[in-house]
């Protein structure tokens, strides 16, 4: 851009010309500006304040990046007003809309200013429209971005969620694993479960897969990894709820899960777990009794 | 440095270092060995809570102790393996076999009593 400047200083206006004539211009150009944008239905859901507010420093921070080249403050205030959009309701439609016609009215104001030269014109625009689509790409991969990072915020909470471990009796914890698994979701699930196994003291862990749609054979070794750990931190691990379909898919595909216990249901699960502890408690010393 | 351990009942707790270097796991191993003997010792119990890392080396080495002291007629519990380096075990696919793992030493000395008084019986 900066080359394109020098470039076409000499034939036509400069950078510089353009700028002190959209400064020029200004109060008239905004209000021509806000009218379109009215007339156009762009303007719902904002108050007149808000509306002088937000136009005033839109144009200004257009032109102060025509004039210095530089778009730190363009990208600035564009994700500030992605995220102050995506928040209030405004729909990106809304807030291009509104660029696209401020685009319109800088462009008709050139060639009310330049339009009698032909060749001043044509460098006039060029000048100006480099910066123009510029600035309109950054406001719309600042809504992409803002878009994408709500719905990382999203997934992350989701899987937050999805990963309770939850104590049933002492000793005995249970793992309900809904939704699909993958690796960072397994990773995240085993270092919840092996946390709560250290809290609780837990000695068995029932995990549940009944609403895990799918299995293959990567999330067939997460689950084994996660058995494996547990077992290091001393808990034994039976896992319930296979649905026929799993099965048979862990039989097709050839993993060994024989390392680990399985049971139909989660009661059988939790049946089989309180065996366990319960040959570890009739065989420890007898509790004093208090009569 | 020599490795400290705690002798409880008949019992020994070995609480490892979390700077242990490769040398004193060998160390360790021989250590232990010849320790079981003659002292009437029934079970010995690692704790690793201290350590950050246990990589292979010293997942081989842990198996050779374990399986020297069986030889000597102990048992061999492994405690305080804490939750990251678990997962960075199984990742790397690193296991300590034969060896009975456990939470904590109290949790270990539980399982060593049931297991002597199995024998007892």
């Amino acid at each position: 851009m900066e080359e394109a400047n020098h470039t076409y200083r000499p034939a036509g206006p400069s950078t510089d010309d353009l700028v002190s004539h959209l400064m020029r211009v200004r109060d008239e150009l905004r209000v021509q500006w806000v009218q379109e944008m009215r007339a156009k239905g762009l303007l719902e859901g904002l108050t007149p304040e808000e509306t002088e507010r937000e136009s005033a420093v839109i144009y200004d921070t257009c032109v102060g990046c025509l004039e210095s080249g530089r778009y730190d403050e363009a990208q600035r205030y564009a994700t500030q007003m992605a995220q102050r959009g995506v928040l209030s309701g405004m729909t990106p439609e809304q807030i291009m809309g509104s660029l696209l016609t401020l685009r319109d009215i800088y462009e008709w104001s050139l060639f009310d200013e330049y339009g009698a030269e032909r060749e001043k014109l044509r460098h006039a625009l060029r000048l100006y429209q480099s910066v123009a689509n510029r600035i309109l790409s950054i406001v719309a991969l600042a809504f992409v971005e803002e878009r994408e990072r709500i719905v990382f915020q999203q997934q992350e909470a989701i899987r937050e969620l999805s990963t309770p471990a939850l104590q049933i009796r002492d000793g005995l914890l249970m793992l309900p694993i809904i939704g699909l698994l993958d690796s960072a979701r397994a990773r995240q699930l085993t270092e919840q479960l092996l946390l709560t196994i250290r809290a609780s003291r837990a000695k068995a862990v029932v995990i549940d897969i009944t609403g895990v749609p799918a299995i293959d054979s990567k999330v067939a070794n997460h689950l084994l990894q996660t058995v494996d750990a547990c077992s290091l931190m001393g808990a034994r691990v039976v896992l319930s709820g296979m649905s026929p379909e799993i099965a048979q898919t862990i039989v097709t595909i050839g993993v060994d899960l024989s390392r680990i216990r399985t049971v139909a249901d989660l009661q059988d699960g939790i049946e089989e777990a309180n065996r366990w502890l319960g040959a570890e408690v009739s065989n420890r010393r007898p509790l004093p009794q208090s009569d | 440095m020599g490795i400290p351990f705690l002798r409880h009942r008949e019992y020994i707790i070995v609480p490892l270092q979390a700077a242990i270097s490769d040398d004193e796991m060998v160390e360790l191993w021989g250590l232990l060995a010849n320790h079981v003997t003659g002292h009437d010792v029934r079970g010995v119990v690692i704790d690793v809570t201290a350590l950050d890392v246990i990589d292979s080396f010293a997942c081989r080495t842990l198996t050779h102790v374990a399986q020297a002291i069986r030889l000597r007629g102990a048992e061999t519990v492994i405690v305080g393996i804490q939750p990251d380096v678990a997962i960075a075990m199984v990742q790397l696919g690193l296991s300590v076999t034969d060896v009975r793992t456990m939470l904590d030493t109290e949790e270990a000395i539980a399982f060593l009593d049931q297991a002597t008084a199995r024998a007892a019986r």
